[in-house]
């Protein structure tokens, strides 16, 4: 990597637009390969199409397209972002054969752009929509044919008695849909491929021209599961954007906020889990502390998912000292009940023997998919943003990141476990230590032509936002990349060789967002 | 073993007393809003301006506020300078007609019991397939929470079902995205007649936060005919308790 066709950014340093290196793409090409194969992950990859004007302006060189594609990779052991973006027209050879990161980012260029990246193995859509700029199509699909989800060549296997599953996308609990296919000999499945996009209820291209009045109801409702989660990623984005400083009070709010969040669902999924082994103690009483968190954060707020509480310049709601002390008697209460419930599975040899070795992701294949979050973690990396990237009060106040080898379910499972813990260690730590002052400052408006990149570790895992601003600081890009983006290929890697009946098991322990793909 | 059996006693008996009992219920909840047009200098339209759904609008009589469309977000009370409009913590918010969950002209009406003939099909064993239609997965999970032993739905002969064969009805969440509408429809035409939907959330009403979008419907009654809606972003899960129990007569 040379210094000049790539720059290294802070998390949540805004930068000039004219700064960031425009390079020829066989540079940004090898920039990016180079990177990921010297230890670094591909956190975003997007494109953003250029108007005439810029064509035509001072970019203008013969042989460069009307797409700029940006990239920006995650340097952990540095604790910094390189950036770097190129321009390409109507195909360029993709990245995905040297970087198989890159391969659900390419699938996602083509689908919105109607750019084909060449050479790319398995150039299928993800969310099946009509490409951005009517008449480019990758798949040379005609404008007025509606396109129908789910219709795709989905990879088959032949052979005696090999037989295929299809499920969804409206499946059997209550749970989002999405479309699942098996190549099975047996009971034993080859290979899965999910198909997604049902969800697709085009957020992305709404925030353009923002912000506006709905702009923070779309982070709440990115994934409604991770509203603090994406809405915080949001806020730290523009805060930078409109170099506003956020009271420390604030901050230490926001982030007991983010770990309750992260208590509720990792304390759900547990119990989950145990609930697709027919383990059923453990999942009636993890359904139910799941809730005591939720209550926690209605507590703060009113609302079980933290909608409402946070605002570009801080919180909208404080805590007085009676609330306080009712937070914390609540939160030592709910401990003790998640772990009395959560032991019961590791006491269990039965619930042991089920989790152990089910649906493994190597360490190896982890690194090659770029996977985040405790997936990532669950297969011995130690991908953690509040670690590596911290923002906001993870700056002041760390969380030592919980990592385990194995890969499996129960390696899954028992980062969840080990996250619980630490997380409540550190809401009991920030509550005790909570600074005074106020909770929220005003914003002003948002440098025109810039651009921030913006990570926090949601209870998934990554969760990366970058804004693009155009010359009247409205945002002219707004690329969102929920942690789900990365991993739904490793949930489709780690049922290979299993039984398809584990596939509910599997598939719970990473437990993936489809609005937060689908967007 | 004996782990097991300490730990049943540790977790305790934890089911609710709702209905019976009055629900516990945050106290900052946002539940149904209290406007006072009294309080409305004339011409004064911050309150619709703030709104992110464009929820409220001025009538005659002051501001009328949609509870289909609203998110319960803080926005309005914030921005209202003379107070006349703040969130109660009311948790009772189903309607049986679309046309009434506006607030401001008359007095709301809530979701009234099915007619005797339906109730006698549905009163003490209603099975239900959820749908999930877009949306955030907000209003699923405080679905899936009616499940667990706080609510425990199945004491109330109320069950979600895997197949839409085996249900008499469908609930429904998110705003109906354009690659979700056939399979609506489809599982819709698979439930065996007489059938009751149920549309959950501002999304399946109105589409929500994504009301407009070419990518999605603008709410679950512009695919299909529905029966009950209730409104929230998402409804706490005692508000779709209360919804459920009330067109079962089993409310009043």
């Amino acid at each position: 990597m040379t210094a000049n066709s790539i720059s290294t950014v802070r998390n949540g340093q805004k930068v000039d637009l004219a700064n960031l290196p425009l390079v020829a793409f066989g540079d940004f090409r090898d920039a990016i390969v180079s990177a990921v194969k010297a230890g670094a992950r591909l956190s975003a990859l997007f494109g953003v199409a250029l108007q005439e004007a810029d064509v035509q302006g001072r970019h203008a060189a013969p042989g460069l397209g009307d797409l700029r594609l940006f990239a920006v990779l995650a340097q952990e052991a540095e604790g910094m972002l390189a950036v770097t973006s190129t321009r390409v027209g109507d195909t360029y050879p993709a990245l995905t054969p040297d970087c198989p990161q890159a391969h659900w980012f390419e699938r996602e260029i083509a689908e919105q752009w109607g750019v084909k990246p060449e050479g790319h193995p398995w150039l299928k859509p993800i969310r099946f929509h009509h490409s951005y700029r009517k008449g480019r199509d990758a798949w040379n699909r005609p404008v007025e044919i509606p396109i129908q989800p789910g219709v795709t060549n989905f990879f088959t296997m032949t052979g005696d008695e090999v037989h295929e599953v299809a499920v969804g996308p409206v499946h059997a609990g209550i749970i989002e849909p999405g479309h699942f296919r098996f190549q099975c000999h047996g009971e034993k499945v080859y290979h899965l491929e999910i198909s997604l996009g049902y969800q697709h209820r085009g957020v992305e291209r709404a925030l353009i021209g923002g912000p506006g009045k709905r702009t923070i109801s779309y982070m709440e409702t990115l994934a409604g599961d991770t509203t603090i989660g994406h809405t915080l990623t949001y806020c730290e984005a523009v805060e930078a954007l409109a170099d506003c400083r956020v009271p420390a009070r604030a901050q230490a709010l926001r982030a007991i906020a983010l770990e309750l969040e992260r208590l509720a669902n990792h304390t759900g999924d547990l119990g989950a889990l145990a609930n697709d082994i027919g383990y059923l103690p453990t999942a009636s009483y993890c359904g139910r502390i799941r809730g005591d968190f939720l209550n926690l954060t209605a507590l703060i707020c009113g609302n079980r998912f933290g909608r409402g509480l946070i605002r570009p310049g801080g919180v909208l709601f404080d805590l007085d000292e009676a609330r306080q002390k009712q937070l914390e008697e609540r939160l030592a209460e709910a401990h003790k009940d998640v772990t009395n419930a959560v032991e019961l599975l590791w006491d269990t040899s039965s619930v042991r023997a089920r989790f152990e070795n089910a649906g493994p992701v190597s360490r190896e294949m982890a690194v090659e998919l770029g996977l985040v979050g405790v997936v990532a973690r669950a297969s011995g990396l130690g991908h953690d943003v509040r670690s590596q990237f911290p923002s906001g009060i993870y700056r002041f106040a760390q969380i030592p990141v919980s990592s385990y080898h194995t890969g499996s379910v129960f390696a899954r499972a028992y980062v969840r476990w080990m996250e619980i813990q630490r997380s409540i260690a550190f809401v009991f730590d920030q509550l005790k230590a909570l600074p005074d002052g106020p909770v929220r400052s005003e914003i002003g408006t948002l440098a025109a032509n810039s651009a921030v990149v913006s990570l926090t570790e949601g209870w998934r895992g990554e969760i990366c936002h970058v804004a693009l601003t155009d010359a009247h600081g409205r945002f002219a890009h707004y690329k969102i990349v929920d942690p789900s983006f990365h991993n739904w290929m490793g949930l489709a890697l780690a049922l290979r060789n299993q039984q398809i009946s584990d596939f509910p098991l599997c598939n719970k322990s990473f437990n993936l967002s489809y609005c937060g793909h689908d967007l | 073993m004996i782990n097991t059996l300490l730990a049943r006693a540790q977790q305790k008996h934890r089911t609710i007393g709702f209905p019976k009992l009055p629900p516990v219920l945050p106290d900052r909840l946002r539940g149904r809003p209290a406007i006072d047009a009294a309080k409305c200098p004339a011409g004064c339209r911050i309150c619709a301006d703030a709104c992110p759904t464009d929820a409220i609008t001025l009538g005659e009589k002051g501001p009328r506020l949609d509870l289909g469309c609203c998110l319960f977000c803080p926005e309005c009370e914030r921005a209202c300078p003379e107070g006349a409009i703040r969130f109660t913590t009311e948790h009772r918010l189903a309607a049986s007609r679309r046309e009434e969950l506006v607030l401001g002209e008359k007095e709301f009406q809530l979701a009234r019991a099915l007619d005797e003939k339906t109730r006698r099909i549905f009163g003490r064993s209603l099975k239900l397939r959820q749908v999930s239609a877009g949306g955030c997965n907000g209003c699923e999970s405080d679905v899936n929470v009616l499940n667990t032993v706080v609510f425990d739905l199945g004491r109330f002969g109320v069950q979600f079902v895997a197949s839409p064969r085996h249900a008499d009805g469908l609930l429904i969440t998110g705003p109906v995205t354009q690659n979700m509408e056939l399979a609506l429809r489809k599982t819709y035409e698979a439930v065996p007649s007489p059938k009751l939907v149920i549309a959950v959330g501002a999304c399946a009403i109105s589409g929500g936060p994504y009301a407009g979008h070419p990518e999605q419907r603008n709410g679950a009654d512009r695919v299909v005919p529905v029966d009950l809606y209730i409104p929230g972003c998402p409804p706490h899960p005692i508000t779709i308790l209360d919804g459920l129990l009330r067109i079962l007569g089993r409310i009043e």
